[in-house]
């Protein structure tokens, strides 16, 4: 089967799901890049050419560049969601949400609700996230459990190639509004993708390890260096199960509490700031209803309560890594 | 290359899959010193899909233990070595500091294996090829209800040493095309023929695993000059019960629990389902139009529950050398159906092993397929 990267997996989902159903546009800043302006078109496709070659397929009617105004562009997407259309509109930095959030939260999130379930809408936002790109603090930030935290929205967060198309391709024939986050630094990173359509159900985590000892959950670029920490345990003869939950809203918990049954250990990775996070969730959530299984006390693995550093030398201290997972998993194992 | 030095063998880390890049030794199964028959089991191994034995890949004396059981080592690495009771230790040393892992292939790494397709009624059909260019008579290898090719991966390089051997997509099935016709007996054996004819093989030895055995016996009815020999591995066709339970879970499964439970009917040992395996076969399951196809299969061959066709009177009319290797604890078609066949089928029932011997009992089942083979 073809290695592909997260980035053309992507790509594939977009463009597979706008040949199977017209109803499907894509519309955000420099989608196209060029178009309305002299030059090249297609000169850009997106800040980091996600989007690339779509435009020369569908046209300028379906591949929309929209001004530099995310409030305008995102209620839009809404509306048009709203409306009949299945719009993929792409928030290029999820630190720029502040613009266009009633749009989401207050709007789009909420239709279905006071509509009394006769209004859906099928949107989905794409959007960057994450540390480790020397981008600064304002364009850095995993902001996923901000989106989690309101009711009406499903929030995505793909860790591989193969999760990012079938999750975007389910996103995109979902009737709900859906933040499909994607990880800056995971676009060149390679997996087996079919070439064919498939979905992958929200709400169903996926274990990238198994083991017997220790659980470690993860999120969306963390699930890699998760993998990593179990392999290098299981050489010292501890194993661990990962659980990439793919989704933080709906969250497979019957996954979750399940391993925790059998390992007794957790710790939680997560890279979004520390309080009110995916990782303080997956603790209350343990706390709640495995506290009888646990046999050590659960660590969580996040950045500190801080805006993420430019500085090179702290970015790289900021994000959680591999050493960090090794020694928490180490201390939950000699509790 | 590094494998081999005058008398002397290396025992490297197998490679099952192509996902597989390292293995855990859990076990060696011969002691050092101890004489050893090429085929016999010297080690059991464990990836991160499934655990399994490893045969030997020559005769002599195993004189070394180089790995130890616990060990996590890369695909090629040294497990052991091999050589003749003759050969000194020095020279074994040599060998053991000398070894040097090669280094993995990138794309297509599953070592030998060719991938291709062959023009089906209604698209393609995927195929596996080991050992293409080899002159002797080919072996097909056909998998069951909602498997694929890979399902082979213990079989189809150890059978390939002489002959080539093919592993299909059947239609709606791995990398095979999702739109189907009927779904009925017929078509797939059709696809069988597709793939012969497209690797110019006038005639084949044909194995079909539980639902492909009774697609093989469908070619052997329709075109019974292109069929060298046939064997059933807990072949279909045999009589009218299947376990439904199995049928219907496997496809209304959407949750990795649902295809645990599914997939741990397979097999004898529940503990050989692994995270790896559920996650494959969600894989395959969430492909646009294969749950269909494969529903549409499920009701044209297993109308109301039960088989629609049986091919005892076939077999009982054939000369077609015929070989049916069935795990006594297979809970999904009860063993006794291989009861009552004609004298000339030849019969092997394995025990302790469940619906997927050619999984469960891999050397077994490749000794047996090799020597069927070459009786003809």
């Amino acid at each position: 089967m073809a290695k592909k990267t997260y980035r053309q997996a992507i790509n594939e989902a977009i463009a597979s799901e706008m040949r199977r159903d017209p109803r499907v546009i894509v519309m955000g800043e420099d989608n196209a890049g060029g178009a309305g302006a002299p030059g090249e078109q297609d000169a850009w496709g997106g800040v980091l050419g996600v989007t690339k070659g779509l435009i020369g397929e569908f046209g300028a009617e379906r591949v929309l560049d929209t001004p530099i105004t995310e409030s305008a562009f995102i209620g839009a997407a809404a509306g048009a969601a709203a409306t009949g259309l299945r719009p993929v509109a792409e928030l290029m930095f999820i630190d720029f949400m502040g613009v266009c959030f009633d749009q989401i939260f207050n709007q789009a999130a909420k239709f279905r609700y006071m509509f009394g379930g006769r209004a859906v809408t099928p949107l989905v936002i794409r959007t960057m996230y994450g540390a480790g790109f020397r981008a600064a603090s304002q364009h850095s930030q995993s902001l996923y459990p901000i989106f989690t935290h309101i009711p009406g929205l499903k929030v995505v967060l793909p860790s591989s190639p193969y999760d990012a198309k079938g999750l975007l391709i389910q996103a995109i024939r979902d009737d709900d509004p859906v933040i499909f986050c994607e990880h800056k630094v995971l676009y060149d990173e390679t997996g087996e993708v079919p070439d064919e359509a498939y979905t992958i159900p929200f709400g169903e985590a996926n274990l990238t390890r198994e083991g017997k000892d220790l659980t470690i959950v993860a999120f969306g670029r963390m699930v890699n260096f998760a993998n990593q920490a179990a392999d290098q345990l299981r050489r010292d003869g501890i194993s661990a199960t990962v659980i990439d939950p793919r989704t933080t809203s709906p969250l497979d918990s019957e996954t979750i509490l399940d391993c925790v049954a059998e390992t007794g250990r957790l710790v939680v990775v997560d890279e979004a700031s520390p309080r009110c996070s995916m990782a303080a969730d997956i603790s209350r959530l343990v706390a709640e209803e495995a506290f009888s299984h646990l046999k050590a006390p659960i660590r969580t693995i996040t950045p500190p309560h801080t805006p993420v550093p430019f500085s090179p030398q702290l970015e790289d201290l900021y994000v959680p890594g591999v050493p960090r997972i090794l020694e928490a998993a180490r201390a939950v194992m000699q509790h | 290359m590094s494998e081999t030095s005058g008398d002397i063998r290396a025992v490297t880390v197998p490679k099952w899959g192509l996902a597989m890049e390292e293995g855990t030794l859990t076990a060696w199964l011969a002691g050092e010193g101890e004489t050893i028959a090429k085929g016999q089991e010297l080690a059991e191994i464990e990836s991160t899909k499934i655990a399994n034995v490893l045969e030997s890949p020559a005769a002599g004396v195993l004189r070394r233990q180089v790995a130890q059981p616990g060990q996590v080592l890369p695909v090629g690495a040294l497990l052991g070595v091999i050589a003749p009771a003759g050969v000194p230790d020095a020279d074994i040393d040599a060998f053991v500091a000398g070894f040097v892992v090669d280094p993995p292939d990138e794309e297509g790494a599953e070592a030998g294996l060719a991938e291709g397709e062959a023009a089906g009624a209604r698209g393609p059909i995927a195929y596996k090829a080991a050992n293409p260019r080899a002159e002797a008579v080919p072996a097909i290898l056909v998998h069951g209800f909602g498997g694929d090719s890979d399902n082979f991966m213990f079989n189809i390089e150890a059978l390939a040493a002489d002959r080539p051997v093919y592993a299909i997509d059947l239609p709606g099935h791995g990398r095979s095309a999702k739109t189907l016709g009927s779904g009925d007996m017929a078509e797939l054996a059709g696809a069988i023929l597709a793939l012969m004819d497209a690797v110019e093989a006038p005639r084949a030895h044909l194995v079909g695993h539980s639902l492909g055995a009774a697609a093989c016996f469908e070619v052997a009815s329709q075109a019974p000059a292109r069929v060298a020999s046939l064997a059933g591995v807990a072949p279909a066709g045999l009589g009218p019960t299947v376990n439904d339970a199995y049928i219907s879970g496997f496809l209304a499964a959407e949750r990795r629990k649902d295809v645990k439970a599914a997939l741990q009917m397979l097999f004898a040992d529940p503990d050989l389902v692994s995270a790896a395996m559920i996650e494959g076969v969600l894989r395959a399951l969430r492909l646009d139009g294969a749950r269909e196809a494969l529903s549409a299969i499920a009701a044209a061959t297993l109308p109301g529950g039960s088989q629609a066709r049986s091919y005892r009177a076939m077999l009982d009319a054939t000369p077609i050398r015929t070989l049916v290797l069935w795990g006594e604890r297979d809970a999904i078609l009860p063993p006794e159906q291989g009861e009552g066949l004609p004298a000339s089928v030849r019969l092997v029932r394995i025990p302790a092993v469940g619906h997927m011997p050619h999984m469960e009992a891999a050397a077994l089942v490749n000794e047996q397929l090799a020597a069927h083979f070459a009786a003809g």
